[in-house]
């Protein structure tokens, strides 16, 4: 057995049989929405020479994003981390600690200087100097401008890091940012959810290893082919949706036959995620699938701007919105009630913010149409 | 949520409670396994002496120890060759930064190469068994299906939009992978690596206090003692005795901690009186060491009726085995028998670890059974999964305040709500890795953590793998920095703590 070259032959060490590897290529292009045509150059990039090298820091967090990426399927995490990088750095899974794991780090930002990926999970506190996240001795300000400053790219997996997420909800008492306004001027990719799916981050390592080019963004930094569309868009649920037929309280037969949960608070209307077609855990479900609203996990400022959780959202247009969006749309920051489908009783408990960032969004989906 | 149902006196229905016992078993399951093969055992095992190692021999003793189907020569042969091929490709990724090659590394290099193998298949498993946790749950992690008052997931065996006879039989299949993987491989692994590392368990004891909630309720009502793993609390060591616990008992101070209280660092809080105002005193990053002699930690000094208390796997057994849980006694006192340690080796580093591997195993046997009691349940017709008489806040008292225990995997784990005028007034989260990371208390006491460390035998200081056994064997949450002293104040090692 010989130096392991490529990616593909580490697979092939592994046991991964060439027919599987092509069945994993063409899981791969059907993730990231692509035609049959792109199944070859994934397999050409993924027989590479090199593994790309990888480092993932952990700020303030929960780690979630972390047992995200040990869920991977697509492929799975042992191939991820054996075959596909090189993750030199995760304070949670590598084997390392202490001075041995900060000499791997820094050994990847000076000798990879410009050619690593930086995973960053977690927001980034700002105030009294940084001191609310300190690692080695060190400000999580200090560390995410030394390793982001000299990735190749910072993916920022989930929502913490992309913009702050939870930790960063009213009265934010750390000042928790994301990591793009903390290293100003870096590529960044955003890839928000709390956690982000697996799949996703998965499949934009595996988008840049296959066509050399970043995944196409979205104006928050999120790659169209997990961000592209909303829930609502492609929800199972829909037609009970443009039916009026609701779940009303939980566990009713609305409920236990799979009816819209607008009523209970969905905010999959207004939130840009691929939930419903990826799902979760090798599919096995999502919240809505599971009986539960979506909370717009994957939104900027989900927890203030999207909640109350169980608050119904308001404006949203019934059947026949895709005619009146814009109508819709101009209403709303008129700050009047729009004009909805008759099922749809709107009350007014949630702010204006919610209902502006709904507006604003859905120009943004109409324009890209 | 248990803390909000108690503060309204919430009764959850059966279902419910059945499902939250699912999703909970399946969570210890997965947790445990992945601290035991990703978090910790290469603390013990040296992937590198994997190389030297004879795969014929290596299947030899993989099949001594188990049946396991996966354990010929040619399986561990093709595992050697990938291990060779990361290791000539120098890139090493993950095991870039581990002390190879370290004196106290003590497997031979067959038994090396058995764990390296089961460290891959363990990746794959604990991904398999999860899905569980995502049917019942939405996904995994962060699930979402948990309402207060009950669950979200609906139940109809006449839907194919909710847990149906198809549900059952996936958590059927998963609960026998569970147990086939625990008993054939965990627990086997275990007990082949504990029989070369027996020192450990005389070392890394720790405090002598020991505190479990409780878990998988038979009951539907928040902070009932009728648990399948039973309440209780261990005072100073005595195993003839179980104490109930009081949760009034349970206090905090910020003596040595980075917050203020209006009346008084080293006065200790109830939770429901708890405050949270940060007051960082330390050095201004970068800085190499803290001062242990003034504040230096996030975490509140958390203590039991005053004392210091370790929560978590040892903590359920220890109280299993006293209260009288007789698989718990007989998985507990078979471990020891073949390890040939009497009782006293559970309050230890070691000790730790295999009450860890004894839990797994007693909740992989149990999972069928709560299964089963779900399609019981189904069977009878009843379909309620929520309790909605306090759904709307217009029906809460003007003032309510209520606790709810819970005991993760990780151990003891308590939320305090305080609800005036129907909205949160205070809210407090003691968890199981601030009862084990808690730094000193106003009396200069010591937490698990820094107590376990004392008179831990350092081979080598500049790559004190030893201290990581000991720690890494509290499966600790958080990623941070800790700076160790010894009892003179001379500092021996910063460690930073996965």
């Amino acid at each position: 057995m010989g130096t392991k070259d490529t990616i593909y032959e580490g697979l092939f060490n592994y046991g991964i049989t060439r027919r599987d590897f092509m069945k994993f290529c063409t899981t791969m292009s059907a993730t990231l929405a692509l035609s049959s045509t792109s199944i070859p150059k994934i397999a050409e990039a993924l027989q590479q020479k090199k593994k790309p090298y990888a480092v993932w820091l952990h700020f303030q967090e929960c780690t979630g994003d972390t047992e995200s990426l040990l869920r991977a399927t697509k492929p799975s995490i042992a191939q991820i981390v054996l075959d596909i990088i090189s993750l030199e750095y995760h304070e949670t899974i590598m084997a390392g600690s202490g001075h041995s794991a900060e000499k791997a780090l820094h050994d990847v930002v000076k000798n990879q200087k410009g050619k690593y990926f930086a995973l960053v999970e977690g927001s980034i506190p700002t105030k009294d100097g940084g001191i609310y996240c300190v690692i080695a001795g060190k400000t999580a300000v200090e560390i995410a401008k030394e390793v982001c400053g000299n990735a190749l790219v910072t993916i920022n997996v989930g929502s913490c890091s992309c913009w702050g997420g939870i930790g960063s909800a009213k009265p934010n008492p750390t000042g928790a940012t994301g990591t793009a306004s903390v290293v100003p001027g870096i590529k960044y990719i955003n890839l928000p959810g709390c956690p982000a799916n697996a799949e996703n981050i998965t499949a934009t390592i595996v988008h840049y290893l296959t066509f050399g080019t970043l995944p196409a963004l979205d104006r928050y930094n999120r790659p169209l082919f997990a961000y592209g569309k909303r829930i609502h868009d492609n929800c199972e649920r829909r037609p009970h949706f443009d039916a009026g037929q609701f779940v009303r309280k939980w566990g009713d037969e609305g409920h236990r036959l799979g009816w819209c949960l607008y009523e209970m608070g969905c905010k999959g209307p207004m939130a840009y995620q691929n939930c419903p077609t990826v799902k979760w855990n090798d599919g096995i479900s999502y919240p809505i699938q599971s009986g539960h609203p979506c909370f717009a996990c994957a939104s900027n400022d989900s927890w203030d701007v999207f909640g109350p959780i169980y608050n119904r959202a308001p404006h949203v247009p019934g059947a026949s919105y895709q005619a009146t969006a814009d109508k819709i749309g101009a209403a709303v920051v008129a700050g009047t009630a729009a004009a909805v489908a008759t099922h749809a009783v709107i009350r007014t408990f949630l702010g204006y913010k919610q209902k502006e960032r709904f507006s604003k969004e859905k120009n943004e989906a109409d324009k890209m149409k | 949520m248990r803390a909000v149902e108690n503060a309204l006196g919430i009764v959850i229905p059966d279902n419910a409670r059945i499902i939250r016992n699912l999703i909970n078993a399946i969570q210890y399951i997965q947790d445990h396994v992945i601290h035991f093969y990703h978090l910790h055992a290469l603390d013990w095992v040296d992937v590198t002496s994997a190389l030297k190692a004879d795969p014929t021999k290596t299947a030899t003793l993989a099949q001594s120890i188990s049946d396991w189907y996966n354990s010929s020569p040619t399986y561990f042969k093709a595992i050697q060759n990938k291990v060779k091929a990361i290791v000539e490709s120098g890139q090493l990724g993950l095991f870039t930064s581990g002390y190879w090659g370290h004196p106290a590394y003590k497997l031979p290099p067959e038994a090396n190469l058995m764990a390296v193998a089961h460290y891959l298949e363990a990746l794959d498993f604990q991904r398999d068994i999860i899905r569980m946790h995502a049917l019942l749950g939405a996904k995994n992690p962060h699930p979402q299906t948990y309402l207060v008052g009950g669950m979200s997931i609906p139940i109809d065996p006449n839907s194919q939009n909710a847990i149906n006879a198809g549900s059952i039989a996936l958590m059927n299949d998963i609960a026998k992978k569970s147990l086939d993987f625990v008993s054939k491989v965990y627990i086997p692994d275990l007990l082949a690596i504990a029989s070369f590392y027996k020192e450990w368990a005389k070392i890394g004891s720790g405090v002598r206090n020991y505190l479990t909630y409780g878990e998988f309720q038979n009951d539907n009502i928040s902070n009932t003692t009728n648990c399948w793993l039973p309440p209780g609390f261990i005072r100073n060591r005595d195993l003839t005795k179980v104490e109930p616990v009081d949760h009034t008992k349970v206090t905090e101070d910020v003596m040595r901690s980075w917050y203020k209280y209006s009346d008084g660092d080293g006065k200790a809080k109830h939770p429901y009186e708890g405050e949270t105002i940060p007051n960082y005193t330390g050095p201004r990053p970068p800085y190499e060491f803290l001062n242990t002699e003034q504040k230096y930690s996030w975490v509140k000094a958390i203590r039991y009726d005053g004392l210091s208390t370790e929560v978590g796997p040892l903590s359920r057994m220890l109280v299993a085995y006293v209260s009288g849980h007789s698989r718990a006694r007989e998985v507990i006192d078979m471990v020891l028998k073949k390890l040939g340690l009497g009782i006293d080796a559970l309050f230890s580093t070691l000790g730790r670890t295999a009450a860890r591997g004894i839990e797994t195993l007693l909740i992989a046997e149990m999972l069928p059974t709560w299964i089963e009691e779900l399609a019981t349940k189904i069977k009878s017709g009843d379909l309620r999964i929520h309790n909605g008489e306090m759904w709307n806040p217009d029906k809460w008292p003007k003032e309510a305040r209520g606790y709810g225990f819970h005991d993760a995997p990780r151990g003891a784990l308590c939320h305090w709500i305080v609800i005036k005028d129907k909205t949160v007034a205070n809210y407090q989260c003691v968890v199981p890795g601030g009862w084990n990371s808690s730094p000193r208390d106003a009396n200069g006491v010591r937490g698990p953590y820094e107590e376990a460390l004392l008179n831990t035998p350092i081979t080598d200081p500049n790559r004190p793998i030893e201290i990581l056994r000991t720690i890494h064997s509290f499966d600790p949450c958080m990623a941070c920095a800790i700076h160790l002293f010894d009892p003179d104040g001379k500092q021996l090692v910063s460690v930073k703590v996965k």
